[in-house]
């Protein structure tokens, strides 16, 4: 499966770390629903370094298309909110 | 995938999608879609030369403010030497409200730094896709049949469309950062315009205004603690000689 982290580049990560993948996503959705920046800023942060420890850097000359592609590292808690009430960084 | 995933990806992945899908013209042919590949290039490297130009005008300001540190340092001594404590602290106060206003800007100059980078990086990987694109693009033109050729092609041109999109995506919120960086260093022209960081003997008739400015924006025991500092050295020096016990 190829995960692309927004701005920063394409990971190959292994079959079978879906479900992991969805339970530390389903913390940062949490996080940004309940409004908190701490555990947004750490459950996004475990994201991120899930996919960048567990994935290979995908080679430049790849040319396929992410399966799943997470947000900006830099992402505030404000624009992760703006998001999901769909006035984001791209316009729904 | 549908529904086995979170959706705080799965909502940048549809919105990317949604992004290419509006952009393809069925249309197109791919060689155009090369060229709009390689103008993308270019704006990217516009985009690099803006941050670089925000971040030369964030290291001027740097470093007049720096020279406006010591000049003001060197005032508040000399102050204090001649016995005028109100205008040393007044000269501190201003040394601290350009310390803070430097330390700012020098952290700033630091995120433009690491910006300018990731869109050189960024740049060169959507380089290199398209360009792997163009060999592919030739090569399957060759060896393939039409129809398969055509597939194949168009998966490549997705991949490298998705590249396209965060590339301008970076591009994006560096540029923001930058325009956020570019109010406020207006802002501090301003301030500089209105003398708050010059030195003493270029004090107007604003002066009232400034110091009053001034006396909100230090924190004055910080502004005490260096003035009684500077008090000391001097008193150690010798030409005060009040402050023999220490500050105790």
């Amino acid at each position: 499966m190829i995960v692309r982290i927004a701005t920063e580049g394409q990971y190959e990560l292994p079959d079978g770390i879906h479900d992991e993948l969805n339970q530390l996503d389903n913390r940062v959705v949490a996080a940004v629903e309940a409004d908190d920046e701490s555990a947004y800023r750490e459950s996004f942060a475990a994201l991120l370094d899930f996919i960048r420890g567990r994935g290979t850097v995908l080679d430049d000359t790849d040319l396929r298309e992410s399966d799943l592609i997470v947000p900006p590292p830099d992402l505030t808690l404000v624009e992760a909110e703006a998001e999901f009430t769909g006035d984001g960084l791209l316009p729904d | 995938m549908a529904g086995t995933s979170g959706r705080f990806t799965t909502i940048i992945k549809a919105k990317i999608s949604k992004l290419l899908d509006r952009a393809e013209d069925p249309g197109e042919t791919l060689d155009y879609s090369y060229q709009k590949q390689l103008e993308l290039l270019q704006n990217v490297k516009k985009g690099i030369a803006e941050v670089v130009t925000s971040k030369k005008r964030l290291q001027m300001q740097a470093d007049k403010l720096q020279q406006s540190v010591v000049k003001l340092d060197t005032q508040a001594r000399q102050a204090l030497s001649a016995g005028n404590e109100d205008l040393a602290r007044v000269a501190l106060e201003r040394k601290q409200l350009t310390q803070t206003e430097l330390q700012s800007l020098d952290s700033q100059v630091q995120e433009l730094e690491a910006e300018q980078q990731k869109l050189i990086e960024s740049e060169q990987k959507l380089r290199t896709k398209i360009e792997s694109f163009r060999t592919k693009k030739e090569v399957v033109k060759a060896q393939y049949s039409a129809a398969e050729a055509r597939v194949q092609i168009s998966e490549a041109a997705t991949g490298v469309g998705e590249e396209m999109a965060d590339v301008g995506l970076a591009m994006q919120r560096a540029l923001d950062k930058t325009e956020d960086m570019r109010a406020r260093a207006n802002a501090v022209e301003e301030l500089e315009a209105a003398g708050t960081f010059e030195d003493l003997t270029a004090l107007g008739s604003g002066q009232d205004d400034i110091d009053r400015q001034l006396a909100e924006l230090t924190s004055s025991s910080q502004v005490d603690d260096e003035l009684a500092k500077m008090k000391a050295e001097l008193g150690s020096g010798g030409s005060a000689g009040q402050i023999e016990e220490g500050q105790a």
